[in-house]
């Protein structure tokens, strides 16, 4: 069954939606959006030093990733440049040196575009492997954090006073974002990675009214995207990456039509 | 230690008994000499502070006087740069936070709300949200709540967790003068039925006076401590917080003697009517020495 390249992709999909929902939850609550674009961007960076030192792809990806968001993390307690603007340069500029040293390595052959908007045949069952290795571990680390990560998300004061360890878990968190960059980058491409992470959490607060509920539902809006993206990516050859965004754009723009107050049972106002 | 909570529900029937603290029994936090050293200089030195359990410890003093600061030293989120901190092994604290701001993307039921840093539960769940007189809030969004309400329900998230020492930092921002007083009732309530030892921050002197053992009025440094009576009694408070702010203790002792007129006015037991009832509080920037905390003018739609 392996054999065939769609299922591999279906599986990778169904894999990397279930880990990217629930953690794109903490994303969209902490307003973390930029951040996880800009970690998700320094992965084409990673993949060019990788393929520098002849070093594992996905190891490389998440360790770079992990830099830059360390590095964004101590920069922002010097608080000389604005959160943003910050982000913003790291954003671009690693993108821009994972493009020129790609390019300028011309003895190594690489498809571009599969890096940056992800690629249905590149899937191998290594991939496969790896999504789901790294996807239980990135899940069962996230419920295992789960309470001071959320507690955290709520009040960082009151979860300090309280005796958690609200910096700890958050660095922990942004290894997890890592983890969860270099599992994704080729179903989903390095540029469209953060969608795949906000957009089925945002479809998912109408139905939530619970944190854990959120998380699941954000979880079920993503495989449904990503099992709709492939296909219409198979039928129509178009690119993984995109084509399963704009399956979660559709859910998303359902999920936005007014419905009778009993589907809204999470209280919220309209 | 186990702490007969299913009980707290009525509290309101209990007798207020503000001064039986028990002064021999061991205290849950001590400070001695302590400080906090920051960017060349010092936001707080030499405090001395013993908060023993089903005391009442209120720190007041102007913005910036190191409240915040020493009320971290307490709960061991900072570590004092001089002097010594004792704790209490195995303290369990529970924190009510000046404010809360939520985002809107997260959902959250009180329910939830009060399980956020540790389980806690149902009996506890509800008889805490019973004893805050916010009962019937168990299953609403908190995104739904009033401000007084939400803050109701930050007290009792903290009392369900049992904790051994209730800090409170300036717990009535955005709450109407009766809920001030309510909620000043209320943690007096709670110290009685649970017996925890509880750490108050406020600038606001007047309700708080009334409704603690233990005064530590800071500015930098510990200016004078004691009784409310013998602080507002002493020179350093009325050179600190004016002459009139001693008339408030004495005040506030009798302080259901006036009523408050819709346009704002206030209608005292002798007849007489003034623009407010403690003026010095009317306005008042508010900045605290710990930046990472969201900043809050307030104060100005208060009584």
């Amino acid at each position: 069954m392996l054999d065939d390249f769609f299922t591999r992709a279906l599986l990778a999909g169904i894999g990397v939606a279930a880990v990217a929902g629930p953690l794109g939850c903490f994303i969209v609550w902490r307003r973390m959006a930029y951040f996880g674009d800009t970690m998700a961007h320094s992965a084409l960076l990673g993949v060019a030093v990788s393929l520098l030192f002849s070093f594992n792809l996905t190891l490389g990806v998440f360790a770079v990733a992990a830099l830059v968001s360390v590095a964004l993390i101590l920069l922002q307690r010097r608080r000389a440049l604005s959160s943003d603007s910050l982000l913003g340069i790291l954003s671009h500029s690693t993108l821009a040196l994972g493009l020129v040293m790609v390019a300028a390595m011309s003895w190594v052959r690489i498809d571009l575009m599969g890096l940056l908007f992800g690629d249905i045949l590149a899937v191998s069952k290594l991939d496969l492997a790896v999504v789901y290795g790294g996807g239980v571990l990135v899940l069962a680390a996230l419920i295992y954090l789960w309470r001071p990560l959320l507690a955290g998300t709520v009040s960082e004061e009151v979860a300090e006073a309280e005796g958690l360890s609200p910096r700890v878990t958050q660095f922990a968190f942004m290894l997890l974002m890592a983890a969860v960059i270099a599992i994704a980058m080729r179903i989903v491409g390095v540029l469209l990675i953060t969608s795949l992470l906000i957009i089925p959490a945002a479809t998912a607060r109408r139905f939530a009214a619970t944190p854990e509920q959120m998380a699941v539902v954000a979880a079920g809006v993503g495989i449904l995207a990503a099992v709709g993206g492939l296909l219409g990516s198979l039928n129509y050859d178009t690119p993984s990456g995109p084509s399963i965004v704009v399956a979660a754009l559709v859910i998303f723009l359902i999920s936005l039509v007014p419905l009778g107050n009993r589907a809204l049972k999470g209280g919220q106002k309209p | 230690m186990y702490k007969p909570f299913g009980k707290i529900a009525d509290l309101h029937e209990r007798p207020l008994t503000m001064l039986d603290t028990n002064r021999t029994a061991a205290p849950l936090v001590s400070l001695s000499g302590a400080g906090i050293f920051r960017n060349g200089r010092w936001l707080v030195r030499g405090v001395d502070m013993t908060i023993r359990p089903a005391e009442i410890v209120t720190l007041i003093g102007p913005n910036g006087s190191g409240k915040s600061t020493t009320a971290r030293m307490a709960t061991g989120i900072l570590r004092p740069d001089e002097g010594t901190i004792s704790r209490r092994a195995a303290l369990r604290i529970g924190y009510v936070p000046q404010q809360l701001a939520i985002d809107r993307s997260l959902p959250l039921t009180v329910s939830r709300l009060m399980r956020l840093t540790g389980p806690a539960p149902r009996d506890n769940i509800r008889a805490s949200l019973a004893a805050a007189g916010v009962a019937h809030l168990e299953n609403a969004q908190v995104h739904d709540l009033s401000g007084g309400e939400f803050q109701r329900v930050l007290l009792a998230r903290a009392i369900a967790q049992e904790p051994d020492l209730l800090v409170l930092d300036e717990p009535v921002q955005g709450v109407d003068f009766n809920g001030e007083v309510a909620m000043y009732e209320l943690i007096g309530k709670i110290r009685d039925r649970v017996g925890c030892g509880v750490l108050l921050i406020s600038h606001d002197l007047h309700v708080v006076m009334a409704a603690t053992d233990t005064v530590i009025c800071l500015n930098g440094h510990v200016c004078c401590s004691g009784s409310p009576e013998n602080v507002a009694a002493s020179e350093e408070y009325r050179s600190l917080f004016g002459a009139r702010a001693a008339e408030a203790v004495a005040f506030y002792r009798h302080q259901h003697d006036h009523t408050h007129l819709p346009d704002g006015r206030v209608k005292h037991a002798d007849g007489s009517i003034t623009e407010h009832c403690h003026p010095e509080d009317g306005h008042h920037d508010h900045a605290h020495e710990d930046e990472a905390r969201p900043e809050r003018a307030s104060g100005g739609g208060r009584a």
